[in-house]
């Protein structure tokens, strides 16, 4: 598979403020990338700056092999589905959904065809004379998906799309998006803010923060692998300690040493150790090296969430065994459930 | 019911000064001096169409250059940067602080055939030429005095258009002239209308502008009809008469305006 977009060296700065510091970035062939992070972390600057509205202060952006810094947005070939769906309020669903072939004088007969196919796929059939004032959030939502796709554009993207749905709505359309990416093979780039829908759709998730990208992977690589712990605290629940390595697959934190999988750190380096709720189990309090008292517990659907004081730390547990508030409880952590991750600062990247 | 008590006041208002005096116009336009119906009055309007045709035509004019001129200078101000947008604003309206007669002296002292604009032009061995007194003239201040009626409209209006959908036009392929008459245009419709009717209804029914600037030569309705009260041709029942035909006539045009707004804009 080929790069489609590429974004090298980009900085941005608006008012002199640096928003966006340094960011590199390979966009695959029909690939489906999300942009996660904090809202203010250079996300949607990075998606605007690919629709051509944001002329990077420094750096290229290709597209097919191409420089298009100075290429307008009109001249492009991507399209984009805003945040607040920016529909036309003067034209129904169908004039909305024609515009962009409407612009470059598509004879109306095609128009006809190709605006029902989308109507189909977005399942709008008969809402063609609507006002798009009168129809619902979902509905708006896919008439401005159908009116981007319309254009066959290479690359769609998506600026946090079901930002303003309910969650029932919200998974439907996450289902829905990407059944519509993979059956018209394009390359979608959706930016979000909502790990958990990033972790749902995507091919590889860019991690983003403070205008730096701290990870790029595939999803099951950014949460069992997460490189630093703010990407490990960003995707997912995480409870994450001072710790230091006194040799190689020795950890030792709240003061006990543990057996881990992490080697080449340098002698008594301090790090930040990273273990995630699920994978701490309840074990009697007499033969464990980590104790604590319950000290919440609520329940969450599947698991109860309890957070559990350590002395030295109030660790977050996600189990399916429920123990009274007030309860002495022992904690076990397999080796492997142990990250060790380097200490980085807030504001850098990760050298990747 | 409290609402309908708190209003009264602009009832009694509004029947008093406008409803009473509406219906006094109406009376006189259709009596003669010892109380008998007729419709001779309205039939003499006819002969004062060339006047008619004149009015309508300089302000048609006058209210088109306000358009042309309002529309980039709106559009700009509604882009502009907010805190920017009130300084802005209160140079438009700056010329409506001082009183409109002063304003219309102003240009007469300019247009005069030994006013400022001659003298110039003479020292570059032009002119003089003949400014004032001229239908021209009567565009100008009719074109001066109401362009802020036809800015605030539209901007008002354009300043309400979400930037997002701009950039929605523009990512689905419009270059900047598509934008303006597939996007801008058309959502600005209901401030353009507004516009043209905040110009075009006191620029027929001005008498002011071309008494000072038209000289005799440019008789518009508004003179018309105060000669008929305060003038020389004493006759208030065919000034009635001249005025409900102007009446009639500004309603038709309105009504044939609101046909171009969204059904919610109507505007009378």
């Amino acid at each position: 598979m080929e790069n489609i977009v590429s974004l090298k060296n980009i900085i941005v700065e608006f008012d002199g403020e640096r928003v966006l510091k340094n960011i590199s970035l390979d966009i695959k062939d029909k690939e489906f990338v999300t942009l996660l992070g904090p809202s203010g972390c250079g996300k949607t600057t990075t998606l605007r700056i690919i629709a051509g509205f944001i002329d990077p202060t420094s750096g290229d952006v290709l597209f097919d092999g191409e420089r298009i810094n100075s290429l307008p947005p009109h001249k492009r070939n991507v399209n984009t589905v805003f945040q607040r769906y920016a529909l036309f309020p003067h034209l129904n669903v169908y004039d909305n959904i024609a515009f962009g072939l409407r612009v470059k004088k598509v004879p109306e007969k095609e128009i006809l065809s190709r605006v029902g196919e989308m109507l189909d796929m977005v399942n709008l059939r008969g809402f063609e004379k609507r006002s798009v004032q009168r129809l619902s959030g979902g509905q708006q939502q896919r008439v401005a998906i159908a009116r981007a796709l319309v254009n066959r554009p290479k690359v769609l993207l998506l600026d946090e799309p079901l930002g303003a749905l309910d969650l029932k709505l919200r998974k439907g359309m996450q289902t829905e998006l990407r059944r519509i990416q993979q059956q018209l093979e394009l390359t979608f780039v959706y930016v979000t803010h909502d790990q958990e829908e990033a972790l749902t759709m995507s091919d590889t998730v860019v991690v983003m923060n403070n205008g730096h990208i701290q990870q790029i992977g595939s999803p099951t690589d950014i949460y069992n692998e997460p490189v630093n712990a703010f990407v490990a605290d960003f995707i997912g629940e995480s409870n994450i300690v001072n710790g230091s390595m006194p040799k190689d697959c020795v950890v030792e934190f709240t003061g006990r040493q543990f057996e881990c999988v992490d080697k080449g750190f340098s002698p008594d380096e301090t790090v930040d150790v990273v273990i995630r709720p699920e994978d701490i189990k309840i074990i009697p309090a007499e033969n464990a090296k980590l104790t604590g008292i319950v000290e919440s517990v609520v329940f969450k659907g599947v698991h109860y969430e309890m957070i559990v004081d350590g002395v030295d730390h109030k660790w977050t547990i996600h189990s399916t065994k429920y123990e009274p508030v007030g309860t002495m409880i022992g904690m076990h952590v397999d080796p492997y459930d142990i990250h060790i991750m380097k200490k980085t600062k807030e504001d850098e990247g990760t050298e990747l | 019911m409290k609402m309908k008590v708190l209003s009264a006041p602009y009832l009694v208002w509004m029947c008093v000064f406008i409803v009473v005096p509406l219906i006094m116009v109406a009376y006189f336009a259709v009596t003669t001096d010892n109380g008998s119906l007729t419709v001779q009055h309205l039939a003499d309007v006819g002969q004062y169409a060339n006047i008619f045709v004149r009015s309508i035509w300089l302000s048609v004019i006058a209210t088109a250059i306000c358009l042309v001129v309002a529309y980039p200078i709106a559009f700009l101000l509604s882009r502009m940067e907010k805190h920017h947008q009130g300084t802005m604003l209160m140079l438009v309206m700056l010329p409506m602080w001082m009183n409109f007669l002063l304003r219309t002296y102003a240009w007469m002292t300019l247009l005069g055939n030994n006013g400022i604009i001659n003298y110039l032009f003479g020292l570059v061995g032009l002119g003089p030429y003949k400014l004032i007194n001229t239908s021209g003239a009567v565009v100008l201040g009719m074109v001066y005095n109401y362009l802020p009626f036809m800015i605030l409209p539209l901007y008002s209006v354009m300043e309400k258009i979400d930037k997002s959908v701009i950039e929605a036009a523009s990512d689905l392929g419009s270059n900047p002239r598509s934008v303006l008459f597939r996007v801008i245009v058309p959502l600005s419709v209901p401030g353009i209308t507004s516009g043209i009717t905040m110009v075009f209804v006191p620029a027929i029914s001005t008498f002011i502008i071309s008494r000072m600037l038209g000289g005799g030569s440019n008789l518009l309705i508004g003179d018309l009809i105060e000669m008929q009260f305060l003038g020389n041709s004493y006759n208030p029942h065919l000034g009635a008469a001249i005025s409900l035909v102007l009446m009639a006539i500004i309603l038709v045009i309105m009504t044939v305006m609101n046909q171009f707004s969204p059904d919610d804009q109507v505007l009378i």
